[in-house]
């Protein structure tokens, strides 16, 4: 399928969207995003445009820039240089409007563990202002979604790894985002956690045509769910399309692995690895391995 | 999940009370699922009133007028032991941000301040536990203190006061230092002088004139003279010492929510 089909497939598909200032903007939209901290440059000049309704993925090495890129989209940095629009709202000047219809998932895993299920997911239904009236039902209805019904009432700090980031996405979902952010979800997860944890965000995703941008280092997941995905190297798109034609540039036989060592074979020896980046993905593994 | 729309923008003026109750009932659900600190906090303020000031009552080395000295005392103890737990409290907000719960907080439509505020307040209903502690116990000593249901409520809203200040304080310093280890040592190092800087323990007319400059701009005493006023019924300025701790709490939330974001890098 083309790029051009596919927008034509994906741009009616959120519902009740079309009330909102973004109707007939993307999703996404970055312009020359560049981003220093000191004197390493960690994302130099990314163009991205992701239409509503697709899944899109973030590929690259520890240190590509990608975290940084999902940061500057969230509002959780500033956007130093260049243009980011999250649904029509420029997010320089109304970072506000953008988490409203935001939900993300970070890179840690990260609840309130001396809190019960219920009551952390409560907690983010509140910092949205959903109204009491709705907010039990919807807590309630995020939890099943993410199959903790049962498990509700027990304290997070009982959670494996894999329920905490389900807890996670109940907690950035319970508010009906129409852009869902997820780095780096599966990090530190067994097979089966995994496999739970992109299930749900399938299921949601049918159900409600939310944009979906995440970041992973599992080509197989990135093949399999993202519709469109970028390879990003020492701050650069390197290649962006969906994983076929990705693939398919390559030579007939060619894995999304492949495509990925060909773009970012350096980054082996050592070439674009940041301390930051390796420092964030330690603290992930080390968090998943404490609570799971 | 799939009809309607993201809750829509309720305003400013609706948010930060909102937060604010947010914040506080999640302190509160903590505290029911773990009650250990109530009871390890109640400690220290039982010492010192059944050891520090029952042994000074005997002594009269202090005076304090026609008040005994367990009574003169005890408003000290409950302004000290609240700020005990608040000046702490940025230890929390560094853990948060190590466990990856500040980033996901600051990327939900919560102003900066509104989070700070409603940690702040949060503090406070933690420091809440501590005049219970004190109130129960003085009445168990036989301390006169009043009984005014409306004095009472005078008292927890001075202590809240002062406690969100403490907490404002402690998360300024958390978002300079962006270490917990370095914050347990900077906690400890400004508590004392803190306490014993302010008329917690003893009247300011009979410190030295340097001790007494530094309690006039010490937060704690203006919370120690309001409590004084409320709960010994003694010559107090309420007015003032209530006007002192607000503009107190609105330069520590301004403070501190302009360094919260150092800890989301």
């Amino acid at each position: 399928m083309s790029e051009l089909d596919r927008a034509v497939v994906t741009l009616p598909a959120p519902l009740g969207v079309s009330a909102d200032a973004g109707a007939a903007r993307p999703a996404l939209l970055c312009e020359g995003l560049r981003h220093r901290f000191g004197d390493n440059v960690a994302v130099d000049g990314v163009d991205l445009r992701v239409e509503q309704g697709e899944v899109f993925g973030l590929l690259g090495p520890n240190g590509a820039g990608k975290t940084t890129t999902i940061r500057a989209i969230n509002t959780l940095l500033p956007v130093q240089e260049g243009y980011v629009e999250v649904l029509g709202y420029d997010v320089r000047r109304s970072p506000m409007a953008v988490r409203r219809r935001l939900g993300y998932v970070p890179q840690q895993l990260s609840i309130e563990a001396a809190l019960t299920g219920r009551e952390n997911v409560t907690w983010f239904a509140r910092l949205f202002d959903m109204p009491r009236a709705e907010r039990k039902e919807r807590v309630a209805a995020a939890l099943e979604a993410m199959g903790l019904g049962e498990v509700a009432d027990r304290i997070a700090g009982t959670y494996s790894g894999g329920m905490i980031r389900r807890l996670e996405l109940a907690q950035a979902l319970v508010n009906r985002p129409q852009l869902l952010v997820l780095d780096e979800p599966t990090v530190g997860l067994d097979p089966v956690a995994r496999d739970g944890v992109w299930e749900r965000v399938a299921e949601m995703r049918a159900a409600t045509g939310m944009t979906v941008l995440l970041t992973t280092h599992y080509m197989e997941e990135a093949d399999l769910l993202c519709d469109r995905v970028a390879l990003m190297h020492l701050g650069h798109i390197q290649a962006l399309g969906t994983p076929d034609e990705l693939k398919a540039d390559l030579g007939p036989g060619a894995t999304l692995d492949d495509v990925f060592r060909h773009y970012t074979g350096d980054s082996l020896h050592g070439g674009g690895e940041s301390k930051r980046g390796i420092r964030e993905t330690r603290s992930t593994r080390r968090t998943a391995g404490r609570v799971g | 999940m799939a009809s309607t729309l993201a809750a829509p923008d309720p305003g400013i003026w609706r948010q930060f009370p909102s937060r604010v109750a947010t914040f506080c009932l999640v302190e509160l659900q903590k505290l029911r699922h773990d009650r250990t600190e109530i009871v390890t906090r109640a400690v220290q303020p039982v010492l010192w009133l059944v050891i520090f000031g029952e042994t000074f009552n005997r002594l009269h080395a202090i005076p304090t007028g026609n008040v005994p000295y367990l009574s003169f005392l005890a408003p000290g103890i409950i302004a000290q032991s609240g700020m005990f737990v608040a000046i702490f409290y940025g230890i929390q907000i560094i853990w948060e941000r190590d466990a990856g719960v500040l980033t996901k907080l600051l990327v939900t439509p919560t102003p900066r301040s509104a989070l700070i505020l409603g940690k702040a307040f949060a503090a406070g209903i933690r420091s809440m536990t501590q005049v219970v502690v004190v109130l129960v116990l003085s009445a168990i000593l036989g301390v006169s203190l009043s009984g005014n249901p409306l004095r009472i409520l005078g008292a927890f809203a001075v202590v809240m006061m002062g406690a969100a200040f403490f907490a404002c304080l402690s998360m300024t310093i958390a978002g300079v230092v962006l270490r917990r280890d370095r914050l347990m040592g900077i906690g400890q190092m400004i508590t004392m002088p803190l306490f014993f800087a302010s008329s917690a323990l003893y009247p300011v007319s009979i410190m030295p004139g340097w001790l007494q400059a530094l309690s006039r701009i010490n937060p704690l005493s203006y919370e120690v003279d309001a409590l004084r006023g409320l709960l010994l019924h003694s010559q107090a300025h309420l007015l003032r010492d209530f006007g002192v701790l607000a503009l107190a709490v609105v330069l520590g939330v301004t403070a501190a929510s302009s360094l919260v974001g150092r800890l989301a890098r």
